[in-house]
C-alpha cells in the first residue's frame, strides 16, 4: 500500500508505473495504490516535473483517470529514435517507468 | 456467450500456457498475436529470400503443439502469424494438420499489403515529415493495420485456423465477437467494449501479472508457470476475464487496469481500424479469484485512413560487449569505451556520432538522465550504426581486443553483427486496402 509517511518520498513509495511506447514518445502509466495517493499524485506530479525528470523540452501531457484511479503520461522524443532507431538495449524504452517511480516527491506543496 | 483465449502476447512468446487453454480452457477461440512492427518488415527480408518464407517462425511450433488437443468445430485459432506471406503460412499450417491426420479448414486474410498503394500515392513518412519518395533508404515492405472485417468475413466459412498478416492486434479479438454477434460495422460502443477486450488480452501473460509483477511492490505467485488469459464476452461487449485454475500468475483490478492503460497515449481516443474506443470510462469489478468484470467503453466512428508500417532496409549494427569489476571498474569501463571510440574512428573510419557506449549496470537503462553510483561490475556495450557488414564487424573485433591491450581485467567478452531494419510509419485512404479471404481445406 501506499506510505505517505516514509522519509524521502518517492513515486515508489505510492504508485505503480507501466511504461509503454509509440515511435519516439514514452508512455507512463503511473497507478496510485490507493485514493489518498492519487490526490497527493494529482498535485504533485505535474507534466513540467515529469518533464523535468526525463529533460525533455518539449510538453509532457498528461490524462487524469481519477476512477480508475491512474494518470497517463506522454513524454514525447525521449526514446531518441525508439525500437528500431536507438542502438541501445532498451529502444522501447521499458526500463524507464522505473525511473519515475525513483523520482523524489516534495511533500510539502 | 463466447469465450476468447490468448495463446501468445507476441512472436516469441511461450507455448506451453496456450496449449493448457486450448485442453482445459473450453475456448471459443484461441488467438495467438505474433506480430511486432518490425517482424513484418524481417517477414519480408526473408520472403525475398525464399519465396514460400516470410511467417512466423514459430508458427510451426505452435499449431503442432495446440492443433492435437483442440476439440475440432469447437475452438477456433486465430493469428497474425502470416507476418509477410499469409499464403505460405497458410499452407505450412494445413501441410501441419495433414502431418498429425487432423482435417483442417485454413482460412486466409489477404490485402494488407500497400506497398503499390504507397509508391503510388507517395504519402507523407510521419517520421521525417517528408514524402516517401524523398527516404534514401530502401523500402522493402509497407503493410496497413487492417481492422476485424477480414477476419469476420472468413469465419462465415467456419475455419478451423484463421490466418493473417498485419491487421490491427485487437481486431484479432473483435473480429470472432463481431462474428458472433452480428456487431453492426457502425456499432461503435460494442466495437469499442470489444476493442478494449481484445487490448486487455493481446498481450497475454501481461494481463494475468505477468510483465505486472515486482517483488518488492507487487508480489505474484507461480510465474514460472503463468497462466494466459481468457474472457467471456457478452453480446452487450461486457466481459469477464479470468484464467485457468491452478495456473500461475494473478489476475485483479491491478492487473487489469495497468494492462488497460498499456501503450495508450490517448486513453480516450485509442484509435484502431475499426473503432476510436474510449477507455476513460472503463472500469474493473473483482468478481471472484482471478476473475475481473470489465465493462464502460465507448467509442466513435472509425478513422478514414489506415495506418501503415513502412519497412526500410537499414545498414549494420556492430557491437561487442566486455565486462569490468572491483576497485575502479567504472574508470576502466570508461577508458576502455574511450579506446574504442578512438580506434573505430581512426583506424576503421566509423563516424564518431555512428558509435554508441553503454556502461550497463552503471545506469546505461536510464540513459543518463539518473547520477551513476560505483557498481561492483560494469559491462562496457559499443555499438556502430555502419553501411557495410565488413566494418560492423571492427566493432566486436576492437572490444574483444581489449583483452590484450587493455586496460586490466576486461573479461567476458562478446561480439555481435547484425542488419538493421528501419521501420516508420504513414496513412493511406482506407479503401485503398482491403481483405480477401482463400480457403485451403486438409481432409
Amino acid at each position: 500500500m501506499s506510505d505517505l509517511t516514509a522519509n524521502d518520498l518517492t513515486v515508489d513509495d505510492l504508485a505503480d508505473v507501466r511504461a509503454g511506447d509509440k515511435g519516439d514518445t514514452l508512455i507512463l502509466a503511473v497507478l496510485p495504490r490507493d485514493a489518498e495517493a492519487y490526490v497527493f499524485l494529482e498535485r504533485a506530479l505535474t507534466p513540467e516535473v515529469v518533464a523535468h525528470h526525463f529533460a525533455v523540452t518539449e510538453p509532457v501531457v498528461r490524462t487524469d483517470l481519477p476512477h480508475l484511479p491512474a494518470l497517463v503520461f506522454r513524454v514525447p522524443s525521449v526514446l531518441a529514435g525508439g525500437v528500431t532507431g536507438y542502438s541501445g538495449l532498451d529502444g522501447h524504452g521499458k526500463t524507464l517507468g522505473y525511473h519515475l517511480l525513483m523520482l523524489r516527491l516534495e511533500r510539502t506543496l | 456467450m463466447i469465450r476468447l483465449g490468448a495463446g501468445a502476447g507476441f512472436a516469441g512468446d511461450r507455448i506451453d500456457p496456450a496449449v493448457e487453454l486450448a485442453r482445459d480452457g473450453e475456448l471459443d477461440y484461441l488467438v495467438f498475436e505474433c506480430l511486432g512492427e518490425r517482424t513484418v518488415a524481417a517477414g519480408q527480408l526473408r520472403r525475398l529470400a525464399d519465396p514460400d518464407d516470410g511467417y512466423d517462425p514459430l508458427l510451426e511450433a505452435r499449431m503442432r503443439a495446440v492443433l492435437p488437443v483442440i476439440e475440432p468445430g469447437r475452438t477456433r485459432i486465430i493469428t497474425n502469424a502470416g507476418a509477410a506471406h499469409p499464403v505460405a503460412a497458410g499452407r505450412r499450417v494445413a501441410a501441419v494438420a495433414r502431418a498429425l491426420g487432423r482435417p483442417t479448414r485454413v482460412a486466409v486474410v489477404t490485402g494488407d499489403d500497400a506497398l503499390e498503394a504507397v509508391r503510388r500515392l507517395d504519402p507523407v513518412v510521419w517520421e521525417t515529415g517528408e514524402p516517401l519518395s524523398r527516404c534514401p533508404d530502401e523500402l522493402v515492405s509497407a503493410n496497413a493495420y487492417l481492422g476485424a472485417e477480414g477476419i469476420r468475413q472468413a469465419l462465415t466459412d467456419e475455419p478451423d485456423v484463421v490466418v493473417t498478416g498485419r491487421v490491427a492486434d485487437p481486431a484479432l479479438y473483435l473480429g470472432p465477437l463481431q462474428h458472433e454477434y452480428g456487431w453492426a460495422a457502425d456499432d461503435w460502443p460494442r466495437l469499442a467494449a470489444g476493442t478494449v477486450v481484445g487490448h486487455l488480452l493481446e498481450c497475454a501473460g501481461q494481463l494475468t501479472g505477468g510483465y505486472f509483477a515486482d517483488p518488492g511492490t507487487k508480489p505474484v505467485p507461480g510465474l514460472a508457470g503463468l497462466g494466459f488469459p481468457f474472457a467471456d464476452v457478452r453480446p452487450d461487449g461486457t466481459a469477464t476475464l479470468g484464467k485457468l485454475d491452478g495456473s500461475g500468475g494473478r489476475l485483479d483490478v491491478r492487473t487489469a487496469t495497468e494492462q488497460l492503460l498499456y501503450e495508450v497515449d490517448r486513453p480516450e481516443a485509442y484509435l484502431t481500424p475499426d473503432v476510436v474506443a474510449d477507455f476513460s470510462g472503463v472500469s474493473f469489478q473483482q468478481a471472484g479469484p482471478d476473475r475481473v468484470e470489465v465493462a464502460g467503453a465507448s467509442g466513435t466512428a472509425r478513422p478514414d485512413e489506415l495506418k501503415v508500417t513502412l519497412g526500410f532496409r537499414g545498414g549494420w549494427l556492430g557491437e561487442g560487449q566486455i565486462s569490468y569489476a572491483g576497485p575502479r571498474a567504472l574508470a576502466r569501463a570508461e577508458l576502455a569505451a574511450e579506446i574504442v571510440r578512438e580506434r573505430l574512428a581512426d583506424v576503421h573510419g566509423i563516424a564518431p556520432e555512428a558509435i554508441g557506449v553503454e556502461l550497463i549496470g552503471a545506469g546505461a537503462a536510464f540513459r543518463g538522465l539518473a547520477p551513476t553510483t560505483e557498481p561492483l561490475e560494469v559491462r562496457l556495450r559499443v555499438t556502430a550504426r555502419t553501411t557495410d557488414a565488413a566494418q560492423a564487424r571492427t566493432v566486436g573485433w576492437e572490444v574483444e581486443s581489449l583483452y590484450t591491450n587493455g586496460p586490466a581485467g576486461g573479461g567476458g567478452a562478446r561480439t555481435g553483427v547484425q542488419q538493421t531494419l528501419v521501420v516508420r510509419s504513414c496513412l493511406v485512404p482506407r479503401d485503398l486496402v482491403s481483405p480477401t479471404v482463400t480457403l485451403m481445406e486438409e481432409r
